[in-house]
C-alpha cells in the first residue's frame, strides 16, 4: 500500500471476473475444517475444536495466531471450514434454476427433452449467439428452449413419461399430473440425483455452465462456512460476548444437522427424519436469506429478525451500495463552512488543526531537502510540520514518537518521503452534498487560517448550493501527484466556472457585488484620488492614477480585460443608462449588473471574457472585481431601512381604493354566481368558472396595488435597487412589504379548508369572499390581521411539505438516470458509446459539440465571429 | 458569386462541420461584404473545432446530472393548465419522471391537431371538426340514472338540453343501445328524455351494475379516447390560424377526420406515436415532451443532453426504461445490475450462467477499486520500469 501511495502504477489490474458456484469437491478443499460441535467457546473462553469458533479459520484476537498460516490478526484473512450434511437440502437462491432444469429435462434420462435434431439446431443458435456476442438475446433463448422442452409429455430419448414439476416456494418440488395434482414429492436428493444425470451439453442450452455450474451443485450437500473474520464476535462492555449473526446461524445448522445425522444412524422412521431434514433446510434456507416470502424470519433472542447473507448485500446500507458502490476514505475532513469574501475563488480557508492532521506525501529531493528537513525537525505539533517519514525501505516513522527529531531530519535524503502538514498553495478536493452535478466537488488551494471552519468565497456558493446557516463541507487531500494535476487542470473552480447545463456561467457576482456594480457604474457615482486609489488597490491594479477624479465606470474598466461587449442591463431605473456598450475593455455606456456579471445566465460579460481570455483571466476579473467593488460599497454604505418601506397617505389610499375596488368586484361574481348569472366557460364547471374570476381580480389587485407602490419609490430606495438589477429579490417581495401580500393558495386554489363550508370560525359557513378565502390585503411592514397570519401560514407550510416531497423524488429520479448512463462517453471517432460497445449516437449530441464550450447552446459563435472579422477590416482600411 | 459560395461550403464540409452550421454560415456569408469571406469561413472552423467535445468524456453523467440537477427546483404540482385553464396537463417532475419510466400511458394524454385549409381559417368549420372528434358517451348526456333490480331494468334520465347541444337526438341514443347485447330498449318518455334499458336475461344486481357501466359508456359519436377537444387560435404571418387541442389521443382515427392536417397531427403518447410511427417519431417525442416539461419550468437545458437520454432510450428500436426493468436490464455488468436494484438476484443468475464481467463501465470498477477506462484514463500506456533490483520488467 504505502509503497503505492507516490503514483507509482499498479502492477496488475484485475481484467474481468468470472462467477461460478462452488462445487462440493471445491467446498472441500477450501475448508480447514469440518465442523460437527454447534458451540463457540468452552467453560474457560478458549474456542472448541471442531466448533463455531475453531482456531484454524483464523483470529481476531490480538496476540493469537492462526492455526492454519499462524499469522496475527490483521495478517491472517481467515480460512473456510464446512459443514458435512447429513442429507442435502436445496439452495433457495437457486430455486428457479433448479425448476428450470427438472423442468426441461428427462427424469429418467436427464437428457432435454427434445429430439435431437431440435437440440442440434438450438445448439447451433446458441453458438451463432455467444459468437455474435449479442448477450441480449440469450435470456429469450434459454427461456424459449425451457418452454419448449416443458411442454413434452415423453422424452424423445428414452420413452419415459414426463410428468410436470411444480415448484412449491420456497424449495418443495413436486411431480404432479395434468390437473396440477401431486403425484410424488421431490426430496432434495431425488432433485440431485436428477440433476446429476443432465448431460454437459443439453445443460447450456438451459441457461448453466457446466464448467463452473452444474445444476446438481445447486443442491447443497457440503455447507462452506465462512471464516471467523467475516463473522466477527463482540464483546461487550460487561465483558459479555455477542456473536454475530452469521455465527447464530451455523450454530443452529450445524446443530440441526447432528441431531439428523444421529436420527439417520439410530434407524428413526422416515417421518422423523423428514422432520430433522425439514428443519435444516429451513435453517439453511434463511442462513442466505432470511427475507423469503412464505417462510418466516428467524430471529434473535430479542425477537429481532437475524441479518444474514442476503441481507448483508441488499439495500441502501447492504455491501453492494454502502461499502462497493461507495466506500470510506483517509485523509478527509469535514467541518462547517463561513464566508471569507477576501479570498480567492479558487481557495479554501482550512483551520489549522486540520491542517496538522492532514497530510501530503512529498518526496526528498536535493531541491526541497533543506525545507523538508526544517518540517520534520518541527514533527506533528508545531504547524508548519510533518506527521510521518516514510524510509526508502517503504516502513513508516511516526514523528509523534521520534524523540530526537533533529538526527531524524539529518537523515533524511532522496529515497525518503515526507508527509508534511497542508500548507498554502496545496491541491484539495472541497465537495458538499447532495452532490447533484459535478461542480458538487471542485478543487481548490489551500489557504491556512485560523478558527475552525473551513471558509469559502461566497461566490461559490452557488455551484456548491451552499449557504452559512450550519452547512457542513468535506474536504480531501489527494495523496499522489497524478491526482493533483488532474484537479489542477479540470477540478479547479475557474475551470469549473462554465456548467455543462445550459453552456454558460455558474459562478458569478451575486447579491452585494451586484447592487455595488450598479451604484458603481451608474453615471453620477464620481469618485476623487484617495478613493479611487483605495478600491483600485484592493481589485490589485498595479497602473498609475494619473486623473485627479475618475467616473465609476472608468475605474470598472480599469480591472475590465480587453474585450469588446454590447448587452442591455435588467435594471430600468435609468433607461437612459441601459444600453451596456463595452469597447476594446471600456465601458463606454451603460451600468453593469446581474445582466452583464451575474451568475447562472449565459451570454453575458463574464461569459465572454471566460471564453475568450480563459479561465485564469476570468477569475481574476472575478476576484478582483469583486474586491473592488466590496470596497466600494463599504464605502458607500449601502444599507436598508425600515422607512424605506414607509408609503405616504396618499399612496395607501390609493392601494385601498384599488383594492377595495376589485373585492367589491368579486363580490359581483359571487352574486351573479348565487342568482345563477354567471356564463360558463367552455371547459370549466360554473364553480371552476367563478374560482378563475376570482382569481385573476385578485390577481389583477395585488399588482396593480404594487404597480401604485412602484410610482411612489425613489430610485435610491435600496430594495428597489436590489431588486431591479437582481442582486436579490423581485419588486414582488418589495410590493409585498410596502402594498398588499395577495392571496394565498393550497395546491393552486384558493384555501377552502378548515371548518365545515368555511375556512375559519370567524367567516359565516359558505362567505366565498376574498378574505374569508385566504386573500390577504395588508402587507407585510404594516402587518397582517390574525385571519391573514393563518392563512400565510398554511400557504408556508404547503411550499415546505412540498420541498421535502419533492427532493426525495428528484433524488430517486436522479440516481436512476446516473444508473442508466453512467457509461456512455465519447470515443475517439466522435461516436456515444455505451461500456458493452453499443453506439448511442454516431455524433455527439448532432453536432460533436461539447454544451460546457458551447454559448449558451450556440455550437458557434456567429454573432462574435462576424463582429471580429469586420472589425479587421476596418483596422486595416484606417491603417 | 455563387461558384464562391459552393466553394466555401466544401470547406466547410471538408473541415467535418455539421450541414446546420454550414447552412447557417453559407446564410450569414451572403450579407458579409466578399472581401471578409475567407476569413470568416477560417474563424468558423476554428471556433467550431475549439468547442469539440474530448474524447473520453463521460456524456452520459453529464447527461443525467444537467437533468437531475435542475429536477429538484421543480414544483411537483401535477395539474397544471394549458392556455386558459381550459386542459388539464401533467407537468413539472411527476410528469419528467413519468416519460423516464417510459409508463405506457400518460397520465394526461393530449393531442395538438392542425387543420389544413380553410378549416384553419374559419373557426365554425374547426368547431366542425372538434364536433366530429369529440368522443360523447351515453353517459355525458345522462342526468341521473335509476337500477331497478326488480324488474331488471336499468332506467336512464337523458339531458335533452345537452342532447340536442351536441346534436344527438333520443333516436340516437336508442339506436346506439340496442347494440348493447342481451337488452331491450325502450324510449318511455320522450318529453323528459326517460329510456329504459331491460335486460333480457337472468340477472342479479351486479349484473345490472355492470350493465349500467355499459350503458353509460356506449359511444354516440366522435373518436374513442378524445375525452374533450377545444378550438384554439394563433397568429401566424399570414393571419390567424385555428388548431384544435384535444385531452386523451387517438392519432390513427384522428388523422382521418376531414379538415385535419394529417401530417401535423402531434401526441404526447410516446408509446402511441412508437406504434403509429415506430422508434425515430417516438424518440422525437420524447425530446419534444422533456423540452417542453423544463421550459415551461424556466429551467434551462441544453438539448443535447435531452437527446442523449432520448437515445439511449429508443437505441435499440424498443423504448426502454431509464431503470431497473429497462436500461440498467439490459447491461452486461454483473456488478453494473447487482449495485443499482435487485441486488441478489443477480448474482444468483450470473453465477449459474458463469458470467463474466470484463470491467468496462464505470460501477464495475469502483466495485473493484479501479479506474474506470474514460476521461483521463482512456489512454493506457505500457512502459519499462526498472526494478529497484535493476531488473528490467515488462509491464
Amino acid at each position: 500500500m504505502m509503497a503505492f501511495r507516490l503514483g507509482s502504477p499498479p502492477r496488475y489490474y484485475i481484467k474481468s471476473i468470472k462467477f461460478g458456484v462452488l462445487s462440493p469437491e471445491m467446498v472441500r478443499k477450501m475448508s480447514v475444517v469440518s465442523l460437527t460441535v454447534p458451540d463457540t467457546y468452552d467453560e474457560d473462553g478458549s474456542p472448541m475444536p471442531f466448533g463455531l469458533m475453531d482456531r484454524r479459520m483464523g483470529t481476531l484476537e490480538p496476540g493469537q495466531r492462526c492455526e492454519t498460516c499462524d499469522g496475527r490478526s490483521g495478517e491472517c484473512p481467515g480460512h473456510f471450514g464446512h459443514i458435512e450434511l447429513a442429507l442435502p437440502v436445496i439452495h433457495v437462491g437457486f430455486t428457479k434454476h433448479i425448476y428450470n432444469a427438472l423442468r426441461a429435462t428427462c427424469s429418467k434420462c436427464g437428457r432435454i427433452t427434445l429430439s435431437d435434431e431440435v437440440i442440434e439446431k438450438k445448439r447451433r443458435l446458441l453458438e451463432y449467439i455467444k459468437r455474435t456476442g449479442n448477450y441480449l438475446r440469450e435470456t429469450g433463448f434459454y427461456e424459449k428452449v425451457i418452454k419448449e422442452a416443458a411442454k413434452a409429455t415423453k422424452c424423445p430419448h428414452c420413452g419415459a413419461k414426463k410428468d410436470k414439476v411444480k415448484l412449491e416456494k420456497p424449495t418443495t418440488f413436486y411431480l404432479v399430473d395434468e390437473r396440477n395434482k401431486p403425484i410424488k414429492h421431490l426430496s432434495p436428493k431425488d432433485v440431485r440425483e436428477w440433476l446429476e444425470k443432465i448431460p454437459d451439453g443439453d445443460v447450456r442450452l438451459i441457461g448453466f455452465d457446466p464448467e463452473v455450474a452444474r445444476p446438481e451443485w445447486m443442491v447443497i450437500t457440503v455447507l462452506p462456512v465462512p471464516p471467523i473474520s467475516v463473522r466477527p464476535s463482540i464483546t461487550l462492555e460487561s465483558g459479555e460476548r455477542s456473536e454475530d449473526d452469521l455465527t447464530h446461524k451455523l450454530g443452529d445448522i450445524v446443530r440441526t444437522n447432528e441431531k439428523l445425522k444421529s436420527t439417520i444412524e439410530a434407524g428413526s422412521p422416515q417421518m422423523i427424519i423428514d422432520e430433522h431434514w425439514n428443519l435444516l433446510q429451513y435453517h439453511i434456507s434463511t442462513y442466505f436469506d432470511n427475507e423469503l416470502a412464505g417462510i418466516s424470519p428467524a430471529v434473535h433472542r430479542s425477537g429481532r429478525p437475524l441479518k444474514t447473507l442476503a441481507q448483508r448485500l441488499k439495500g441502501k446500507d447492504g455491501r453492494f451500495r454502502n461499502n462497493l458502490s461507495g466506500k470510506r476514505v483517509d485523509f478527509s475532513a469535514r467541518t462547517v463552512i463561513s464566508p471569507d469574501p477576501y479570498i480567492s475563488i479558487n481557495e479554501v480557508g482550512v483551520p489549522v488543526e486540520v491542517a496538522k492532521i492532514l497530510t501530503v506525501p512529498e518526496p526528498v529531493t536535493e531541491h526541497n531537502i533543506d525545507a523538508l528537513r526544517q518540517l520534520v525537525i518541527n514533527g506533528p505539533e508545531k504547524y508548519p510540520g510533518a506527521n510521518y517519514i516514510i524510509r526508502p525501505d517503504g516502513r513508516a516513522v511516526d514523528l509523534r514518537f521520534v524523540r530526537d527529531r533533529e538526527a531524524m531530519a539529518e537523515r533524511l535524503g532522496p529515497g525518503y518521503i515526507v508527509e508534511r502538514h497542508l500548507m498554502d498553495g496545496d491541491l484539495v478536493l472541497f465537495n458538499r452534498q447532495p452532490s447533484l452535478h459535478r461542480m458538487s466537488m471542485m478543487a481548490h488551494h489551500v489557504k491556512v487560517l485560523p478558527y475552525k471552519t473551513f471558509r469559502i468565497n461566497p461566490i461559490v456558493c452557488p455551484p456548491y448550493n451552499a449557504d452559512f446557516d450550519g452547512d457542513e463541507m468535506n474536504l480531501h487531500v489527494p495523496q499522489s501527484k497524478e491526482a493533483w494535476a488532474e484537479m489542477k487542470i479540470i477540478m479547479r473552480v475557474q475551470e469549473q466556472m462554465l456548467t455543462p447545463r445550459y453552456g454558460g456561467v455558474i459562478v458569478g457576482a451575486l447579491h452585494d457585488y451586484i447592487s455595488s456594480a450598479y451604484l458603481l457604474t451608474r453615471r453620477q457615482t464620481k469618485l476623487d484620488r484617495f478613493k479611487a486609489a483605495l478600491i483600485l488597490g484592493m481589485a490589485n491594479y498595479k497602473g498609475p492614477l494619473e486623473k485627479s477624479e475618475y467616473t465609476g465606470k472608468e475605474l470598472f474598466s480599469l480591472v475590465l480585460p480587453k474585450v469588446d461587449y454590447e448587452g442591455e442591463a435588467l435594471m430600468d431605473i435609468d433607461p437612459e443608462d441601459r444600453k451596456v456598450v463595452i469597447k476594446e475593455g471600456k465601458l463606454i455606456s451603460g451600468v453593469i449588473d446581474h445582466n452583464a456579471i451575474g451568475d447562472q445566465k449565459s451570454k453575458t460579460l463574464l461569459h465572454k471574457i471566460i471564453l475568450q481570455e480563459g479561465a485564469e483571466k476570468g477569475r481574476e476579473f472575478l476576484d478582483n472585481l469583486s474586491w473592488m467593488l466590496l470596497m466600494f460599497l463599504d464605502m458607500y454604505g449601502f444599507t436598508m431601512g425600515l422607512d424605506e418601506e414607509d408609503l405616504p397617505e396618499d399612496a395607501k389610499k390609493e392601494i385601498k381604493k384599488v383594492i377595495d375596488r376589485h373585492i367589491k368586484k368579486v363580490n359581483e361574481y359571487i352574486q351573479m354566481y348565487r342568482e345563477g348569472k354567471l356564463e360558463r366557460e367552455p371547459g370549466a364547471t360554473l364553480e371552476e368558472t367563478l374560482e378563475q374570476k376570482i382569481i385573476s381580480e385578485l390577481n389583477m389587485a395585488r399588482d396593480e396595488s404594487g404597480k401604485i407602490a412602484e410610482r411612489y419609490f425613489s430610485p435610491n430606495n435600496s430594495v428597489l435597487i436590489t431588486a431591479k438589477t437582481g442582486a436579490r429579490g423581485k419588486m414582488l417581495n418589495l410590493t409585498q412589504m410596502t402594498a398588499c401580500i395577495g392571496q394565498q393558495t393550497i395546491r393552486g386554489e384558493r384555501i377552502r379548508r378548515g371548518y365545515l363550508n368555511r375556512t375559519l370560525p370567524h367567516f359565516k359557513p359558505g362567505d366565498l369572499g376574498a378574505e374569508a378565502r385566504g386573500f390577504i390585503k395588508s402587507n407585510y411592514k404594516e402587518g397582517l390581521r390574525p385571519t391573514e397570519f393563518f392563512f400565510h401560514a398554511m400557504s408556508g407550510r404547503e411550499g415546505l411539505v412540498d420541498t421535502a416531497v419533492r427532493t426525495s423524488q428528484s433524488g430517486y429520479m436522479q440516481r436512476r438516470l446516473i444508473n442508466a448512463l453512467l457509461d456512455l462517453h465519447v470515443e475517439y471517432d466522435g461516436t456515444v458509446q455505451s461500456a458493452e460497445g453499443f453506439i448511442i449516437q454516431y455524433l455527439y449530441g448532432e453536432d460533436g459539440i461539447d454544451p460546457t464550450r458551447s454559448v449558451g447552446g450556440d455550437p458557434v459563435d456567429f454573432d462574435e465571429i462576424e463582429r471580429r472579422v469586420l472589425k479587421e477590416i476596418e483596422v486595416k482600411a484606417s491603417a | 458569386m455563387p461558384e464562391d459560395l459552393e466553394r466555401y461550403r466544401r470547406v466547410m464540409e471538408n473541415a467535418g462541420l455539421p450541414p446546420k452550421i454550414v447552412e447557417e454560415a453559407l446564410r450569414r456569408l451572403e450579407k458579409l461584404p466578399r472581401e471578409v469571406w475567407g476569413r470568416f469561413v477560417e474563424e468558423v472552423i476554428k471556433d467550431y473545432e475549439s468547442r469539440l467535445v474530448e474524447p473520453g468524456e463521460v456524456v452520459g453523467v453529464v447527461a443525467a446530472q444537467s437533468m437531475g440537477e435542475p429536477s429538484t427546483q421543480m414544483t411537483l404540482r401535477t395539474f397544471h393548465y394549458v392556455g386558459i385553464r381550459e386542459l388539464n396537463v401533467t407537468l413539472g417532475l411527476p410528469r419528467l419522471i413519468e416519460l423516464v419510466d417510459a409508463r405506457s400511458k400518460p397520465s394526461t394524454p393530449m393531442m395538438r391537431i392542425p387543420l389544413k385549409g380553410e378549416y384553419a381559417k374559419n373557426e365554425e368549420l374547426a368547431k366542425q371538426v372538434v364536433k366530429e372528434i369529440e368522443e360523447l358517451l351515453v353517459g355525458d348526456l345522462t342526468v341521473r340514472y335509476e337500477i331497478d333490480p326488480f324488474e331488471g331494468q336499468v332506467i336512464l334520465y337523458i339531458d335533452l338540453e345537452q342532447a340536442e347541444r351536441r346534436d344527438v337526438g333520443l333516436e340516437d341514443i336508442v339506436k346506439a343501445l340496442k347494440k348493447v347485447r342481451n337488452t331491450d330498449v325502450f324510449l318511455d318518455d320522450p318529453e323528459k328524455g326517460i329510456i329504459r334499458v331491460v335486460y333480457l336475461e337472468e340477472f342479479s344486481y351486479v349484473k345490472l351494475r355492470q350493465l349500467k357501466d355499459k350503458i353509460l359508456s356506449v359511444r354516440l359519436k366522435g373518436i374513442p379516447g378524445i375525452r374533450r377537444a377545444i378550438v384554439k387560435k394563433r397568429s401566424t404571418g399570414d393571419g390567424i390560424e385555428y388548431y384544435i387541442l384535444t385531452e386523451g389521443s387517438n392519432i390513427r382515427a384522428v388523422m382521418k377526420v376531414p379538415g385535419v392536417d394529417a401530417r401535423g397531427v402531434r401526441s404526447n403518447d410516446v408509446f402511441e406515436v412508437y406504434r403509429e410511427f415506430g422508434i425515430e417519431a417516438a424518440r422525437q417525442v420524447l425530446i419534444d415532451e422533456i423540452v417542453g416539461v423544463l421550459r415551461e419550468q424556466g429551467l434551462d437545458v441544453d438539448i443535447r443532453h435531452i437527446i442523449l437520454l432520448a437515445d439511449a432510450m429508443t437505441f435499440t428500436g424498443r423504448i426502454r426504461q431509464i431503470g431497473r426493468h429497462g436500461i440498467v436490464k439490459d447491461k452486461k455488468s454483473v456488478f453494473a445490475r447487482a449495485a443499482f436494484e435487485v441486488v441478489t438476484t443477480h448474482l444468483y443468475n450470473a453465477s449459474a450462467r458463469g458470467e463474466v464481467d470484463d470491467l468496462r463501465g464505470v460501477a464495475e470498477n469502483i466495485i473493484v477499486g479501479q479506474p474506470m477506462p474514460y476521461g483521463t484514463a482512456t489512454l493506457g500506456a505500457y512502459f519499462y520500469m526498472r526494478e529497484p533490483r535493476g531488473k528490467q520488467v515488462k509491464r
